[in-house]
């Protein structure tokens, strides 16, 4: 039953993706590419990876999926210059394709007997941290220079975006289109679903400690929330020159680079936690975290400033 | 057949069906939308690693699984700069493109 199950999801996987890539219309290959990343994140359970299950629904799915919602509607009139490659190019390139996917396949025969893991390990001086949940202990613990490095990469992206804006509209309000109609059922979702979004994304961010969820998974969902809130015209969209907007930007990298320093002084390394206060820290750095990151992932999907008469 | 077998063929496909797409077509959103799928597909190679590593009770090696997290945030940090970077060029020629053909010829 398992394994047609498994065998089932497979073939949607490879349907629903190649279906993304085939898709004549753009915003159809955006929806279907949604769509696949929602198949994704069941193969991701099937994996027994909740986290990244979690992860793939609200990132890969969910905010990537938005952003390309927003970019074909924009770009939705670009026929003019297709390119028309002939049939024999098609044709090499699908043969090109499917060597590499027959390459990569053949590897599954030739990997190593043996697997290598690194889940004893892990398991073995995670008590110490106070987590329970493994995926949380290397992503704060073990490996929590990857996890500071990837904040820092939203932050850089974010600065990258904002560059893109126009001398002339830099410190306005970030292009989004509204949708302002009070009496709608976008209206009525915005003022009804934040609430639950928002109790939703604490207890994600909380239990991701011991449980699946966390700062990320967290802080994704009060994002959507706070777009939500933006495209219906409920609240405007911050100034992006606003400094209470800047702090919340940068207020979970700054805590967690103070913690990470905070190690020079008592067990001297960078990003080691004092005995027996690990995972208060780590809390206290993924509450920071959740609001920073939820602050930066809407304003990248809002995109960058924006005058009022801008095109 | 065991799920992770399974799942490898399917990410290999995944790889296979993306790179068509990115050679093929044309425009830069399709091409970053087929660069995510290959991504993706990348992954999912890597979560079934994860699943063979699995022991000391656990599903699936923790360390993998956490290194395909910061992954998948990466990867929508570069796509939130690339859609940000079509759009801008949407804006300023009116249409995005990567044709190298300039402004006035037919």
């Amino acid at each position: 039953m398992e394994t047609a199950f498994d065998i089932v999801l497979a073939l949607l996987l490879l349907g629903v993706g190649g279906w993304s890539v085939i898709a004549r219309n753009m915003m159809t290959a955006v929806i279907v590419f949604i769509a696949y990343g929602l198949l994704l994140s069941l193969a991701w359970v099937r994996l027994h990876a909740i986290d990244v299950s979690l992860t793939e629904a609200a990132i890969g799915s969910g905010a990537t999926g938005l952003l390309m919602v927003i970019a074909a509607h924009k770009v939705a009139g670009d026929t003019k210059r297709v390119v028309q490659l002939s049939r024999g190019f098609h044709a090499l390139a699908a043969v090109f394709a499917a060597l590499v996917a027959i390459g990569i396949a053949a590897l599954a025969f030739v990997l190593p007997g043996e697997p290598v893991s690194l889940a004893a390990p892990v398991l073995a001086r995670l008590p110490e941290s106070g987590l329970g949940n493994p995926v949380a202990g290397v992503l704060f613990v073990f490996r929590s220079f990857d996890t500071l490095l990837e904040k820092v990469v939203l932050l850089l992206a974010l600065t990258g975006v904002w560059a893109l804006a126009r001398d002339e509209d830099w410190g306005g309000v970030p292009g989004l289109r509204l949708f302002p109609e009070r009496h709608s059922v976008l209206g009525l979702l915005a003022r009804t679903l934040p609430p639950i979004g928002f109790v939703f994304a604490i207890y994600m961010t909380w239990a991701g400690a011991d449980v699946p969820g966390g700062a990320f998974q967290g802080g994704t969902v009060l994002a959507a929330m706070w777009i939500l809130v933006m495209v219906a015209g409920v609240r405007k969209a911050p100034r992006v020159s606003s400094p209470l907007l800047r702090l919340a930007i940068v207020t979970g990298p700054v805590v967690f680079l103070l913690i990470g320093f905070l190690g020079f002084l008592t067990p001297g390394a960078f990003l080691a936690y004092p005995e027996g206060f690990a995972k208060p820290l780590i809390v206290a750095m993924e509450i920071a975290l959740t609001l920073s990151i939820a602050v930066i992932l809407g304003l990248l999907i809002a995109g960058p400033p924006k005058g009022e008469d801008a095109p | 057949m065991s799920p992770v077998l399974l799942f490898w063929l399917a990410g290999s496909g995944l790889i296979g069906l993306s790179v068509y797409g990115l050679i093929v077509n044309p425009h830069p959103l399709c091409k970053l939308l087929a660069l995510n799928l290959l991504g993706s597909g990348v992954f999912l190679l890597f979560g079934v690693i994860a699943r063979r590593g699995a022991s000391a009770g656990l599903g699936g090696d923790p360390v993998p699984q956490a290194l395909v997290i910061t992954g998948i945030v990466v990867a929508f940090s570069a796509t939130a700069i690339a859609v940000a970077l079509l759009l801008r060029l949407h804006s300023e020629a009116g249409e995005a493109s990567i044709d190298e053909e300039e402004d006035g010829q037919p």
